[in-house]
Formats: C-alpha cells, sequence, structure tokens
C-alpha cells in the first residue's frame, strides 16, 4: 500500500513538474503577451494542483494535508484574478493605442 | 562546497550589484531598488552567520537571525520613507532625478507652476 | 543538492542583474518582486523559515506594493535622465567588483569554529517556556532591541506624514487603487481579506513555537488592508484619527510598559517574572501585530494628499 501511495505521490509530483516546465517554456517562447498568459495559466494550475495532489500522501496529518489543499485553494483563487487584471490591462492597452 | 557559502557568495554579488546600480543610475527609484538590493546582500551575509553559528540542538544561530529579520522591517520603514521624500521632490521640482548636470540645464516644459 | 543551490544561486544574481538592467521601471519593481520571493527560498535553504517569511512578505511582498505605488506616480513626470558616462559606469563597475570581491574573501575566512550565541538563547528559550527560538531571541533575549524598532516603525511614519503638505495636515493619503477598480480585484478582496486575516492570526498565534511570528503575522494583515484599499471597499484612514494613532503605538507601548514593569516583577528592566513570561510574551505580541498591521499600510499609503470629508 505504502509502495503504491510511494509511486502515486511521485508520477503526481514528476507531471506537476512537467506541466511548469512546460508553462515556464511557454513564457519564455511565445511571442505575445496574451498567449503567454493563456499558457501559464493552464499550465501552472495543472502543475501545482497535481504536486499538490502528489504531496498529499506525504503531509503527515490531515491537518497539514488540510493546510496544502488550502494554499491550493488560495493561489488559485489569486492567479485567476491576477490572470483576469493582467487580460485586462492589456485589453485596455490595445484600445488606447 | 557547502550550502552556506554559495549563499554567501550570492550576498556578495548581490552587493556588488546594488553598488554598480546605486552609482550609475540617477534616477531616485533606481538608486533605491539598488540599495535594497546591497541591504538584501548584506542581510545574507548575516544570514551565514548565523548558519555558521550551529550549536547543540539549533541548526543556526537564532540571534543574527532575529536581527535579520528586524533589518528587512527597518528596511522597508526607510524604503517607505525615500518613496515619500522622493514622490513630495518630484512634486516640488516636476522631475524625477538625482544628475546635478539636470538642473544646470533649462527646464523643457518652463517652470511656470513654480510657487 | 548542490545542483539546486548553484541553480538558485546563478538564478538570484540573474534576476538581480535584470532588475537593475531593465528599461522600464515597472519591470524592474516587477523583477524585485520576483527577486524576494528567490531570495525567500535562499533563507530556507539556510535553516531560516522565520527570515523567509519575512522576506516574501515583507521585503518582497509590502516593498513590491510600495515601489509599484511610486513607479506608477514617479511615471507621470517626464524622465529627464542623462545616460551615465562610460567613465563613471567603469569606474562603478571596478568599485563594485572590488567591494563584492572583498565581501567574497571575508566569506571565505570566516573565523573556524564560528562564533555563536546559540548557547545563551537557548537557555532564555528554557525559561520564557516559547517553542521558537527566533521569537524567544526577539521578545525575550534580546527585547530592548526589538521595542526599539517598533519606536523606528513609529518615527518612520511620523516622517512620511510630516512630508505632506500643510494644507493636508490631518486628512487622507492618496488612494491605493484606480477610481473604478477591476471587478476581479473587488471580488478578490472581498474573497481572500477574510481568509487572509484567519491565516495572519494564526501565524502570530503559531509564532510562539514554529516558524512565525509578529512581523510574519502583521504583514500578512497589512497585506489585507492594503488589497481592500487597493479594491477601493475602504479608504486610507484620516491621519488624526486617535484611535489610528493609538494602534500605531500600541506595540512599542505595551513592550515599553511591561519592560519598564520588569524591576518589579523580575529583577531587571525587559525581565520577565518566571513561570509567567510566555502569556506575558503572548500579550506584547498581540499589541506589536495590531501596530505592524496599521503601520505597514499607512507607510505604503505616504503622506495625506486630501482633505478627506468627515
Amino acid at each position: 500500500m505504502s509502495v503504491l501511495l510511494g509511486l502515486f505521490s511521485l508520477v503526481a509530483i514528476g507531471a506537476g513538474v512537467f506541466f511548469f516546465v512546460a508553462g515556464t517554456l511557454a513564457l519564455l517562447r511565445f511571442p505575445d503577451s496574451l498567449s503567454r498568459l493563456h499558457a501559464l495559466t493552464k499550465a501552472d494550475n495543472l502543475g501545482l494542483g497535481l504536486v499538490v495532489l502528489g504531496l498529499l500522501p506525504r503531509a503527515g496529518s490531515p491537518l497539514a494535508a488540510l493546510k496544502l489543499i488550502v494554499l491550493w485553494a488560495i493561489v488559485q483563487l489569486s492567479s485567476a484574478t491576477v490572470a483576469q487584471l493582467i487580460g485586462g490591462a492589456l485589453r485596455r492597452q490595445d484600445a488606447a493605442e | 562546497m557547502s550550502p552556506w557559502i554559495i549563499a554567501g557568495f550570492v550576498g556578495a554579488g548581490l552587493v556588488g550589484l546594488g553598488l554598480y546600480a546605486l552609482v550609475v543610475n540617477a534616477q531616485p527609484l533606481r538608486k533605491l531598488l539598488a540599495f535594497n538590493l546591497i541591504g538584501s546582500g548584506v542581510f545574507l551575509v548575516f544570514g551565514i552567520v548565523a548558519r555558521r553559528g550551529a550549536v547543540g540542538p539549533f541548526p543556526f544561530d537564532p540571534v543574527p537571525q532575529a536581527m535579520v529579520i528586524t533589518g528587512i522591517v527597518v528596511a522597508f520603514a526607510a524604503s517607505a520613507l525615500a518613496v515619500a521624500l522622493m514622490l513630495r521632490f518630484a512634486e516640488e521640482t516636476g522631475r524625477v532625478t538625482l544628475d546635478p548636470d539636470v538642473w544646470t540645464k533649462p527646464k523643457p516644459d518652463d517652470g511656470a507652476e513654480d510657487q | 543538492m548542490i545542483l539546486f543551490d548553484l541553480g538558485l544561486a546563478v538564478l538570484v544574481l540573474g534576476v538581480a542583474a535584470w532588475t537593475i538592467a531593465a528599461r522600464e521601471m515597472f519591470s524592474a519593481v516587477v523583477g524585485y518582486v520576483a527577486y524576494g520571493l528567490l531570495l525567500a527560498i535562499v533563507w530556507v535553504r539556510l535553516y531560516a523559515p522565520d527570515v523567509a517569511l519575512t522576506e516574501a512578505a515583507i521585503g518582497s511582498g509590502v516593498t513590491g506594493v510600495l515601489l509599484v505605488v511610486a513607479s506608477k506616480r514617479l511615471s507621470l513626470l517626464p524622465q529627464a535622465d542623462a545616460p551615465p558616462g562610460r567613465g563613471l559606469k567603469r569606474a562603478a563597475a571596478a568599485l563594485s567588483v572590488l567591494v563584492a570581491g572583498v565581501l567574497a574573501a571575508a566569506v571565505l575566512t570566516l573565523p573556524d569554529p564560528a562564533p555563536s550565541l546559540a548557547p545563551e538563547a537557548d537557555r532564555e528559550l528554557a525559561a520564557t517556556g516559547l517553542g521558537n527560538a527566533v521569537t524567544a531571541v526577539l521578545i525575550a533575549y534580546r527585547s530592548f532591541d526589538t521595542m526599539l524598532e517598533k519606536v523606528v516603525l513609529v518615527l518612520a511614519v511620523v516622517g512620511v506624514w510630516s512630508v505632506a503638505p500643510d494644507r493636508f495636515w490631518g486628512g487622507r493619503p492618496a488612494p491605493l487603487g484606480p477610481p473604478r477598480p477591476d471587478a476581479a480585484l473587488v471580488f478578490l478582496a472581498r474573497v481572500l481579506a477574510p481568509i487572509g486575516i484567519v491565516i495572519g492570526v494564526q501565524m502570530f498565534w503559531v509564532g510562539a513555537d514554529e516558524p512565525g511570528g509578529a512581523f510574519q503575522g502583521g504583514a500578512i494583515l497589512a497585506a489585507m488592508a492594503m488589497i481592500v484599499m487597493m479594491a477601493r471597499l475602504t479608504e486610507p484612514p484620516r491621519i488624526d484619527s486617535g484611535r489610528l494613532r493609538l494602534a500605531l503605538i500600541a506595540g512599542p507601548a505595551v513592550f515599553l510598559v511591561v519592560g519598564l514593569a520588569g524591576p518589579l516583577m523580575a529583577g531587571s528592566f525587559f525581565a520577565y517574572p518566571a513561570g509567567f513570561a510566555k502569556p506575558l510574551i503572548l500579550f506584547i505580541e498581540g499589541f506589536m501585530v495590531l501596530s505592524i498591521a496599521v503601520t505597514l499600510p499607512l507607510l505604503v499609503a505616504g503622506p495625506p494628499s486630501r482633505k478627506g470629508e468627515e
């Protein structure tokens, strides 16, 4: 059972890191701000979700696991908002030009 | 090479980078940024002193760490005061630079609003 | 792990260099925020989670807001910078390399075995009943320094306020957000502020035994106050408000009073009576959290710039 859980952790965290790397590559390579934003929000949200999922079996106590989930939820909330704000600012900038 | 030596070199490098920017930039906000870079470099060097002072149950010496914490807060307070001063300075003069040469040249938009 | 540390070092120095080189002031400020967060990871690697929290919350977060607001206000003015001359650049580079080299040499030749105050702090830790050595140093072993540092914060607020033109004295600082903030920001402020307040108080409370404490918790509460002001759900307070000023000085004042009562209760200044130290420390820290949570947003908001209707 514990071996299975360990394997699950490893796979989930590995997949999460893969998505983070993909998102970062997109941030560095994509041509304009909107497509970078698009790639980042998708890839990083998935990446963080998978990393947290992978860490859950390793959390020492239910309380620690709950903290991880709260952390994930707060990052979701703030990154979604920031993406909205950046998108809005870009649209206003385009309209001004 | 242990982690603390690397962190010490990072601190030294940050002080160097910050010093360069502090001298080269005439814009006060950039000087403030540079000043903060120097500050965090110094904190980092002090931080490795804390890491090396590990004795007994602690992996660190808590006294320098506590001083770095108060240092970070005081650095922020100093930055806030600096920002207030430079905003007021810019409001009074209509310019954002500490370059002495700029002040001897005539103003581009003519100082009609001077009180 | 050594690869991780080296990569992190390159990243920190790289982002710092980019911050200096960025052409736009705003990019430089954003770079500085990222730099602060990376630096927090370096602090974690140095076994300094308390410093890492402070660096992330105050060094990167609150300072970042301060610099963003300042760069926004300054960007409205014409830029009159003459690019620095080549001679100046060379001299500055030479000086920087020299200073950094000397510092690096000093790092390599630190005395061995390293001097340490950890045993003294450990003795104090046992006397206070706290579990977090850094909190014990801040509030017990070096309590006088921490009290004076709180006074410095109050002085900084007085300094910022005194920059105001006379006609605005007693008024409100300029708003932190645009006249019509984005709906997403308002939503974030409404949802995040209550959660953030709980986290801030929790961080202060566990700071007695685990990483955290009055500075870190206070900084999170301050961040919540600032996000609510940015969303224009509330305005920066009038600076002549009596309650505001009371909250501002509550931390150092309570600290000072308890410290002065030390000779009566425990035999010396800034000493705590045996067996009663922990509740007393938490009592002082509670007021310190309040003062920090009020001071940081006031420092970011700046001097009063409008009269402010009652």
